[in-house]
């Protein structure tokens, strides 16, 4: 079958590799019909996430049809529609138990690897790293898909692919963000990146009743995208985002801020970037934590600071003497996908929300390296690609 | 206890290293030594080395057998301190002399020291890891009693064929020997704890204890593992591990890990970069995330 492999730091190329076969009893193979590109995979194709490996495929977004089930699997059949959640997941086990699935304890194979660089190990994901469980990715014709009596969602009505398909992973995650922020009525709730995921926090802090979200980023047609959502925005390069936003909120502060922006930050003073891009470069921090940290300065006394970009390990300059001495609260993870499939789904079912509204490119599988160059570089005003195998 | 006291050690070699290295001109002084050409360069070089044990006692995980450096090291001194005594006179051979006898009595406890650290090294490999499995305790205990499922959990193991209630074979499989040793289990608290160990003269001295404990705020079983390697089984055991490219307790960690993931999950969960379930060889060498192929 063809899949899109990583092959080095910012390379990519579609491959011809062996079909999944079933190797859990409780596994199911996945044909898949569309999938997507993420934020977190550009952090894996730039080479930030440690243990990615020549040959890995990539892709943690996908949904599809069911060819075959292993004899474990009971609530599926060949021929069914299913959107996967990107954590692997057992349902048993005591974190699956208390709905933090992407902190499964059964489902990374090499926690072991895990352990060693985070203390303890979280759940496998698709795509994403060896010390993430070595799974192979769903930007491919097939996928092998672990506990499928567990994460993936069956869709029995003709909604379309493009309406259901970012249950995977980005609606979730920006749903989870917002949902972090323990929104009141009233509240004014900030978040840095107008990407896809800054799109869906910004969309759920809504449904989630604030009264006003303030969006910032740098790319005018992501910041144009997300006022659809009823979102205010900020341009960072044109303005200072503290002083704004503390000129916006009466001088307190957000009630709350979203970090949709993650590890690979930019900054708009070259010299700030600069200082921490070489420290990366040469493997000293892992992130460029500017986001982390202004978000933390930003938000009002007592306030949440709800981290949903991803970051890979260690950060220099972190402001404790901020959080601490004003009561912030840090809330953060790996979105809990299979936590928000099903009440998500209905209110997509409900009309509540159309989440096709981040697509920007569709595009063929075979395509997938030229999509990642215009999803990477915000060509062509690349927002959301869903490719087709 | 006795890697107290090499910690110790290494904390006055970090002192005299230290004093040496920053002000050699008051020690060779101290020493009645001062007046010979290069002293301080000489006091430098020892400082230097003083250093180097304070490095290796207090930052290795069994330092006492480090302090064999430390003895060494005192030979050195005492040849140094005993020829300077003889070719001196007065107040300088009375300070030569002191320092002779103060490294001397250092250097007795050195080498008691030393001594335990290799009794230490070579004495029984003891490993040991918990983990905890969402089911009951009498169902967690009720499969590891059945020797005969251990093999589904614990990779390096061929089989577990049980003789009696109490005697069992067990073969393990590595890449180039196959060991094989007869086991018996020696205490047993239904529900509790099993203890077992290899019968005398069977090839290999190991034994070992499970105990199982209700987790707090009824939250499963925690399952405790220790497991003990005698010489000349230690070798072996090592020798084993080292096969499986694992750290003997990474081994006993991962084995834990298999276990949790029959019991909750029903089998060993595996992902294409290692298809085997967990071992580190495979997490050091992993295949790439791609499908493996092939047909089951
Ligand atoms: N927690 C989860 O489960 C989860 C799931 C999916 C994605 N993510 C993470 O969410 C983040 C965003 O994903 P995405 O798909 O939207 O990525 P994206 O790359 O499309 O969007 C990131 C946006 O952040 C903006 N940005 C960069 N520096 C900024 C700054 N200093 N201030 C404000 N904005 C800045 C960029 O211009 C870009 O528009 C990534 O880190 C991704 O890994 C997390
Ligand atoms: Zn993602
Ligand atoms: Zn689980």
């Amino acid at each position: 079958m063809k899949a899109n492999v990583w092959t080095g730091r910012n390379h990519l190329e579609i491959q011809d590799v062996p079909d999944p076969r079933i190797l859990n009893a409780r596994d199911a193979i996945v044909r898949v019909t569309s999938t997507a590109i993420c934020g977190s995979d550009l952090h894996l194709v730039d080479g930030y996430i440690p243990t990615v490996k020549k040959g890995d495929v990539l892709g943690h977004e996908f949904m599809g049809e069911v060819v075959e089930v292993g004899p474990g699997v009971r609530n599926l059949r060949a021929g069914d529609r299913v959107v996967v959640p990107f954590p692997i997941a057992c349902g048993a086990c005591f974190a699956c138990e208390a709905e933090l699935y992407s902190l499964c304890e059964n489902s990374n194979p090499n926690a072991g690897m895990a352990e060693k660089l985070m203390g303890h190990s979280p759940a496998g994901i698709f795509g994403y790293s060896h010390m993430l469980g070595g799974f192979p990715g769903g930007q491919a014709e097939y996928v092998r898909v672990p506990f499928a009596d567990v994460g993936p969602i069956k869709i029995e009505d003709d909604l379309p692919d493009e309406k259901v398909l970012f249950l995977s992973d980005i609606f979730p995650t920006g749903f989870m963000g917002a949902e972090m922020c323990d929104i009141k009525p009233g509240q004014t709730i900030a978040i840095w990146g107008a990407g896809p995921v800054g799109q869906f926090a910004a969309a759920s802090a809504f449904l989630l009743g604030a009264d006003r979200v303030i969006v910032i980023d740098r790319f005018s047609y992501r910041l144009r995208r997300v006022q659809r959502t009823g979102a205010e925005v900020l341009n960072y390069e044109e303005v200072n985002v503290l002083d704004a936003l503390r000129d916006m909120t009466g001088g307190r502060g957000p009630d709350a801020c979203i970090d949709a922006v993650g590890m690979e930050a930019h900054h708009p003073t070259p010299v700030m970037y600069a200082y921490d891009r070489t420290k990366q470069a040469a493997r000293l921090e892992t992130e460029r934590p500017y986001v982390l940290r202004e978000a933390i300065m930003a938000c009002r006394n007592g306030g949440v600071v709800s981290v949903i970009g991803v970051y890979g390990g260690f950060v220099d300059k972190f402001p404790m003497g901020t959080v601490m001495n004003r009561s912030l609260t840090i809330r953060t993870g790996q979105c809990h996908v299979q936590r928000y499939t099903g009440p998500l789904l209905d209110r997509i079912r409900a009309g509540e929300i159309d989440p096709s509204f981040v697509i920007s490119h569709r595009m063929p599988l075979s395509e997938a390296p030229r999509a990642f160059e215009l999803f990477k570089n915000k060509q062509d005003e690349c927002n959301k690609v869903v490719l087709t195998p | 206890m006795t890697d107290r006291f090499a910690r110790a050690l290494g904390w006055t070699s970090l002192v005299l290293g230290t004093a040496q290295v920053a002000a050699p001109r008051a020690v060779t002084r101290l020493c009645g030594v001062d007046d010979a050409p290069g002293a301080t360069t000489v006091a430098r070089l020892v400082g230097g080395r003083e250093l180097l044990h304070a490095a290796l006692l207090l930052g290795t995980k069994n330092p006492a057998q480090w302090a064999w450096t430390r003895v060494a090291g005192d030979t050195m001194d005492l040849g140094i301190l005993g020829r300077a005594a003889a070719n001196r006179t007065g107040t300088r051979r009375a300070r030569a002399l002191a320092a002779l006898g103060a490294v001397a009595g250092i250097a007795a406890l050195d080498a008691a020291c030393a001594r335990r650290g290799t009794a230490k090294a070579k004495g029984p490999l003891q490993v040991r890891a918990c983990i905890t499995i969402n089911k009951p305790r009498e169902e967690v205990y009720r499969f590891w009693r059945d020797l005969e499922n251990l093999p589904s959990f614990m990779i390096h193991l061929d089989s577990v064929r049980t003789l009696d209630q109490r005697r069992s074979h067990w073969k393990a499989k590595g890449p180039v020997v196959k060991l094989e040793w007869e086991a018996e289990i020696i205490d047993e608290r239904a529900g509790d704890l099993i203890a077992w160990r290899s019968v005398p003269g069977t090839g290999i001295s190991t034994a070992g204890l499970v105990s199982f404990t209700d987790g707090p705020g009824g939250r499963g079983t925690v399952v405790d593992v220790s497991l003990e390697y005698g010489a000349p089984g230690r070798k072996l055991a090592a020798a084993v591990a080292r096969m499986f490219g694992e750290h003997p307790e990474q081994q006993v960690r991962d084995d834990l890990r298999r276990f949790k993931q029959v019991m909750e999950t029903g089998e060993v969960v595996r992902s294409e970069g290692s298809p085997e379930g967990h071992r580190a060889l495979r997490q050091l060498r992993q295949r790439p995330a791609q499908p493996i192929g092939g047909r089951a």
